[in-house]
């Protein structure tokens, strides 16, 4: 019985750390109604394959597109910091996803664009051996998806 | 708290260019100490742009993006002298928020 008990105990701290956490992420305003949608995409950034990473996305059979340039680095020195740029002329970009398909975890950033946000972006990211950078682009409800190679000299997983 | 961010916001022909260096870690979790232990995965999870009021870019980062976080975005409909906020918070519970003026 006393044992029961101090399961109990357990859960509740258990549950009431938890809501501690989301109390905190509310009153700074990050976890606010508008953002609930934007809740961190658990399931895509720990996806292991490409095909898990796109249906986590909610990718539908993207296409290729010659409006979307990625610009990266042909050979990159240093894998820890590897500059990713996604620029395109399509109208009206939803979202862009940056993934390396040979990482760990394949997803490494993803971006919302509201109406006015023009579809570019420039961030770094970390490549564990050569392998391919590809970017997702939705565009007015369409998937577009580009990828480009880059050599990598030096891991920047390793210890 | 984290340490501050670099926001340099600059507009041209209607389009503001911002560029964001932020100050974190972004530990992978995949990565083993001296002793050979994990070390905890530690990362900036979501990040948020702000213009008067209205929400210009959001974004959710993983354990590939690089240590201290850069990245550059450009949006329309902000005037020179307007401010610029910029957000992120951690999967520790950690959160920073930073502004500034666009020239």
């Amino acid at each position: 019985m006393k044992q029961e008990m101090n399961l109990n105990r357990r859960k509740a701290l258990k549950t009431g750390g938890g809501l501690g956490l989301l109390g905190l992420l509310g009153a700074v305003g990050l976890l606010g109604p508008g953002l609930a949608r934007a809740e961190w995409k658990k399931d895509a950034f720990e996806a292991k394959t490409l095909d898990e990473a796109l249906a986590a996305l909610g990718v539908i059979a993207p296409e290729n597109s010659a409006a979307i340039h990625l610009s990266v680095p042909e050979i990159a020195e240093n894998g820890a910091v590897v500059p990713v740029t996604v620029a395109s002329s399509l109208s009206r970009i939803e979202q862009i996803s940056i993934l390396v398909d040979k990482n760990p975890n394949l997803l490494a950033a993803h971006f919302v664009f509201p109406e006015g946000t023009q579809g570019f972006v420039t961030t770094r990211v970390k490549m564990g051996q050569t392998a391919m950078v590809i970017a997702l682009v939705k565009a007015e409800g369409k998937f577009y998806r580009v990828s480009k190679e880059v050599k990598v000299t030096a891991g920047g997983c390793g210890g | 708290m984290g340490g501050p961010m670099k926001i340099r916001a600059s507009i041209m022909d209607g389009v503001t260019e911002v560029k964001v260096l932020m100050q974190h870690e972004m530990e992978t979790g995949l990565r083993k100490d001296s002793e050979g232990k994990l070390v905890p995965m530690w990362i900036i999870t979501e990040l948020k742009a702000q213009h008067k009021g209205k929400t210009v870019l959001e974004g959710q980062f993983g354990p590939a993006v690089s240590k201290n976080p850069y990245l550059v975005f450009r949006f329309k409909g902000a005037a020179k002298g307007d401010k610029v906020s910029f957000t992120w918070a951690d999967n520790r519970g950690d959160t920073r928020s930073d502004e500034a003026e666009i020239s």
